[in-house]
């Protein structure tokens, strides 16, 4: 009976899905599959990874997976490729290169040659099992670089020798600068909130006018104007001069100061109005009730509205650190060298050495810290009142 | 002591160039019941926000046990306050609600539990002190304000319109309820109420209120039966004014002549001179009717023809067209039932009527 209905809504809403499905859900499966994806063996040696795949890692594989490697190598016309295979199972076991160079050039010259005559340590397992090692399509390596962790030739999972990977340190990092962010958007939001939240008439509108105008302004651009204001001879260090405060110019850009400067003004928005819309929902007279009840108004503030205020408050804590955490722009233009955050990182790996699969799978890593503090965000707003 | 425990004096309240509460002036006694009556707008609340403290005093001064409240903070006068819309803490248990103003007194921890619990048994909610105030319907939310403004057992309790959202079984209930605690714990309480009837039933004095000013403050009996003026006739109950002539004084007795020539005497307030114009106020219920033969002595009377009989369940209105004008009459359901067109004759006695200046 409710079918026909319910076709109906599926056929008006079958654009917004090819939509979503279009521009979210295949962008996405790409970059994970990206991330997680290494074709290099299975692509250039295909039958020898289907081969191997059912050889149990004892003694050694059986004449077929033998078979295959030869007709692989010998039907690869993608030097490059097979280069990269090469290096790829020579980081798994050293001695890979040197093999693998006398491999093929024996089976140029007589194909039907057994491997085990053209080197001996074709007989030995561990040069077999680094191959199937290596022959899924599937591999972790990326996502554990990029939390600077790699395998052992053991297979089991280490961290990276210092200094060899900065990625965790630019997480970090990033986390660090998100925190930074997010404390000063409170501190200025959560009183600025409530100051709007108790005037009305124009001095309300005035207010969230204040803090709305930035987001209809072009992120860039609210960048650029804090460069001109920042810069060594900007607006500010030209006023500080003038007024005789300094006699040098002071740092403001180009560091960490300058960038959760403009950072926290460009978010602020989003922590006033998540705590605004909660503040407006609290009964104007509690605080009257209060204080006929015998609190002092500090005592008001801090057993009543600021409890009441706290669902807007965590809303506004994590809108603002999971947008802050994903910055781009504001770092690249505004931070130096080692502001740079998780974003830079990823732009660098895609635009700038081309590892798609590094970016991704950074890019992976962002996406579930930021999915993690939504659901958190997600549970904490569902519960209204159990916080007090 | 008793007669001025809290005390207005020439207040004054003025919103930007509106006065909204003009030279009042009001004494109440320790341990009294008053209520504030009026139409809206009248200026109850503001008066009941400057008495808290939520609203400055423009002009006059407010005095409690002896002391100057105008710059006493809120949260020092030490008053209960019983707002319309409850204004319980929505984050907060029910207990910790009436813990509240006894936690912000610094009162031990044991003694908390134990007057918390009294306050809530006192309004039948004991057994509810761990909800939320979300999770009680607006009559229980209504009954633990009131606890919550007397746990501390403030000097005075300030209630506006506490009752104005509750149906009319629960309201009566809880009128009820409030004067038993009223009587119980000896609480001064100033009352505000849109309600003539829970004005009439609760208060020891009703304030009657009109255009910020107080037209009169006396008991119901007297708020009812001898109004201050014709303002007050008119708004508590219903009346019927006749206008005449005071065309005799003798003490209390005041005897007015109608425009038809007619004489009627009623009590009257002092000070009416003979030829002074005057209005006679005559509660309906006070008028009996009689057929035009029926022989009546030792009472005032008018003669008139019903245009209109009105049924209303226990008792009967019926309209009554005279020489001084439309009468309404409210007469017992057994008593006899006169056509439309008949002719009838309307009867009080001297006391029932009340004489007050046009
Ligand atoms: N904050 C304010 N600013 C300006 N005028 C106000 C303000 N508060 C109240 N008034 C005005 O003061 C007058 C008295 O208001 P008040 O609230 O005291 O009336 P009330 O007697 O309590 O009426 P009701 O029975 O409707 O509650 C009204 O005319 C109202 O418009
Ligand atoms: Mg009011």
């Amino acid at each position: 009976m409710s079918r026909a209905p319910q076709l109906k809504a599926l056929v008006l809403i079958a654009p917004l899905l090819v939509f979503l499905g279009v521009f979210f859900v295949w962008p996405l499966v790409t970059v994970i599959s990206q991330a997680i994806s290494d074709p290099a063996i299975s692509r250039v040696l295909p039958r020898t990874a289907s081969a191997i795949s059912g050889w149990n890692g004892q003694g050694l594989p059986g004449a077929e997976v033998q078979a295959a490697l030869r007709a692989d190598m010998a039907a690869n016309t993608d030097e490059m490729a097979m280069g990269d295979v090469i290096r790829r199972l020579n980081a798994s076991k050293s001695g890979f290169r040197s093999l693998m160079g006398k491999t093929v050039t024996a089976l140029k010259e007589s194909p039907d040659k057994p491997l085990a005559e053209i080197d001996k340590r074709w007989g030995d397992t561990a040069y077999w099992l680094a191959i199937r090692e290596n022959a899924s399509p599937y591999t972790d390596a990326y996502l554990l670089e990029s939390v600077d962790l790699e395998r052992g030739s053991d297979g089991s999972i280490q961290a990276k020798p210092a200094g060899s990977s900065a990625n965790g340190a630019i997480i970090l990092r990033t986390l660090w600068t998100g925190a930074l962010v997010t404390l000063c958007c409170l501190l200025i939001g959560l009183p600025y909130a409530m100051v709007t939240a108790s005037v009305t008439g124009w001095k309300r509108a005035l207010l969230l006018g204040a803090v709305l105008l930035p987001l209809w302004t072009s992120l860039l651009v609210r960048t650029a104007a804090w460069m001109i204001l920042l810069q060594e001879n900007g607006l500010i260090n030209q006023a500080l001069m003038g007024l005789g405060l300094t006699n040098a110019p002071l740092a403001l850009i180009y560091n960490r100061f300058g960038v959760v400067l403009a950072m926290t003004h460009v978010l602020l928005p989003f922590m006033v109005l998540p705590i605004y819309s909660v503040l407006l929902t609290v009964p104007g007279n509690l605080m009257g009730a209060a204080a006929s009840l015998g609190a002092h108004p500090v005592r008001a503030f801090l057993r009543v509205l600021l409890p009441l205020s706290l669902r807007g408050v965590i809303s506004g804590m994590l809108l603002v650190f999971m947008s802050a955490i994903g910055y781009y722009i504001t770092p690249a233009l505004i931070g130096g060298a080692t502001d740079q955050m998780i974003s830079s990182v990823i732009a660098f790996y895609a635009t700038g050495s081309a590892n798609w699969s590094m970016a991704a799978a950074l890019g992976l890593i962002l996406l579930v810290l930021t999915l993690v503090l939504y659901a958190l965000y997600n549970r904490l707003s569902r519960e209204p009142g159990q916080m007090g | 002591m008793t007669d001025s425990f809290m005390r207005f004096d020439k207040v004054t309240k003025d919103y930007g160039s509106v006065r909204v509460v003009e030279d009042l002036d009001l004494t109440i006694a320790r341990g009294e019941f008053v209520s504030l009556l009026g139409p809206s707008g009248s200026g109850k609340t503001t008066l009941l926000m400057m008495l808290a403290g939520f609203e400055s005093v423009t002009a006059g001064a407010i005095t409690l046990d002896g002391q100057r409240l105008n710059d006493v903070p809120t949260y020092k006068r030490d008053m209960g306050v019983v707002f319309q819309n409850y204004a319980l803490f929505p984050h907060m248990t029910i207990a910790r609600n009436v813990a509240f103003p006894l936690e912000m007194r610094g009162t031990p921890k044991s003694e908390i539990a134990t007057r918390v619990k009294r306050a809530l048994d006192m309004v039948q909610l004991g057994h509810l002190s761990d909800r939320m105030p979300g999770q009680l319907s607006g009559g229980q939310q209504q009954r633990v304000a009131l606890a919550r403004s007397l746990v501390f057992e403030p000097r005075v309790v300030l209630m506006d319109e506490p009752l104005g959202a509750l149906d009319k079984q629960l309201r009566e209930q809880m009128q009820l309820d409030i004067r038993e605690l009223h009587h119980r714990l000896g609480l001064t309480i100033i009352f505000v109420t849109h309600d003539q009837d829970e004005a009439l039933t609760m208060s020891d004095r009703i304030a009657v209120f009109n255009k910020g000013q107080i037209q009169q403050c006396a008991s119901p009996r007297q708020v009812y039966d001898h109004p201050a003026n014709r303002f007050v006739a008119e708004f508590i109950g219903e009346t019927n004014l006749l206008a005449g002539k005071v065309s005799g004084v003798d003490g209390g007795r005041v005897a007015l002549t109608l425009p038809d020539g007619s004489v009627l005497q009623a009590d009257g307030a002092p000070g009416f001179s003979v030829g002074d114009d005057a209005l006679l106020s005559l509660r309906p219920e006070r008028i009996d009717l009689h057929g035009p033969a029926d022989a009546l002595t030792g009472l005032n009377t008018l003669r008139g023809d019903v245009a209109d009989t009105i049924y209303q369940g226990d008792h009967l209105r019926i309209v009554i067209v005279t020489a001084a004008g439309r009468i309404i009459a409210r007469v017992p359901r057994k008593a006899a039932e006169w056509p439309n067109g008949s002719q009838v004759v309307l009867s009080f006695r001297p006391t029932d009527g009340w004489v007050i200046a046009p």
